[in-house]
């Protein structure tokens, strides 16, 4: 019983990591490929806590702590620089800032 | 216990399939906090109840908040939605969704053909995560912290808004 549901849970973490990566792929909207980015890190977090539930031990909740305090910090810093984006280029267009002019 | 776990699953998935498929962003919002209470529900039948509450309280609560404060803060307009729209077209996304969805499959086949061996499902209480995270991950607790002072010092810099500057005796010469 407790196999199948480590292996489902397993299951759920792919399918949430695979469609965080297909967000990132056809959204052009930074905003969205950053909201994708989030569910991919929570779908690699869910991952280390079915790992940390089959065995039954603390680590797997202590490593989704750490991923938790990483996914804070990366957003912070995400948003800050889609605000200078939309301050420099008025857009939200992904594709709009592939030229690095200085 | 095993029919709600695939209920939060089913749930989780179909609200971050609606989440990547939005136009209006503060809809694709509301889903990802959907998405993230399935999660927290998942954790939680998972005998992870520590991890379920931060996932509410971080996820669903502070990173969801600020990323409409943002929102709020580009004043975007209905124009926007249209763009978003004329973007998200199928000749843009039927590639990348075919190549995700053989990974998807090959994931799928991996994880369903590997031998597990069984063991009893135990509830880790936060009393348990409290001491390995302060004992044998202490190292980590210290440079997590170091992330998040250089988040603060990065978020600060990138979002400062630059100001020009100029002397006021040189004002009149550029002018």
């Amino acid at each position: 019983m407790n196999e199948v549901q480590t292996v489902s849970g397993l299951l759920l973490a792919g399918i949430l990591f695979v469609l965080g990566l297909v967000g990132v792929l056809i959204r052009r909207n930074i905003i969205f490929m950053l909201v994708s980015v989030e569910i991919m890190l929570n779908a690699a977090g869910l991952a280390f806590i079915v790992a940390g539930s089959k065995w039954a031990e603390p680590d797997g909740q202590v490593m989704f702590i750490f991923i938790l305090t990483m996914a804070a910090s990366e957003v912070s810093v995400g948003l800050a620089l889609i605000l200078q984006i939309y301050h420099q280029l008025k857009t939200l267009d992904g594709d709009a800032a592939n030229k690095m002019r200085g | 216990m095993q029919i709600t776990f695939y209920i939060a699953g089913a749930i989780a998935v179909l609200s971050t399939m609606m989440v990547i498929t939005r136009f209006n962003i503060i809809h694709a919002l509301l889903y990802l906090v959907v998405s993230f209470l399935a999660l927290a529900t998942v954790f939680f039948i998972l005998g992870a109840p520590f991890a379920a509450a931060l996932e509410i309280i971080i996820y669903a609560g502070a990173i969801v908040v600020l990323i409409i404060f943002v929102i709020m803060m580009l004043n975007l307009k209905a124009e926007a939605v249209d763009e978003e729209k004329r973007w998200l077209t199928p000749q843009v996304w039927i590639g990348p969704a075919i190549l995700s969805i053989i990974l998807l499959g090959e994931l799928i086949y991996i994880i369903s053909s590997m031998e597990t061996t069984g063991s009893i499902a135990q509830m880790v209480d936060a009393k348990a995560v409290g001491k390995s995270l302060y004992g044998e991950y202490i190292l980590g607790v210290e440079l997590s912290g170091m992330l998040l002072m250089a988040g603060i010092v990065g978020a600060y810099h990138l979002g400062r808004q630059k100001k020009k500057v100029i002397h006021r005796f040189l004002e009149d010469v550029e002018e």
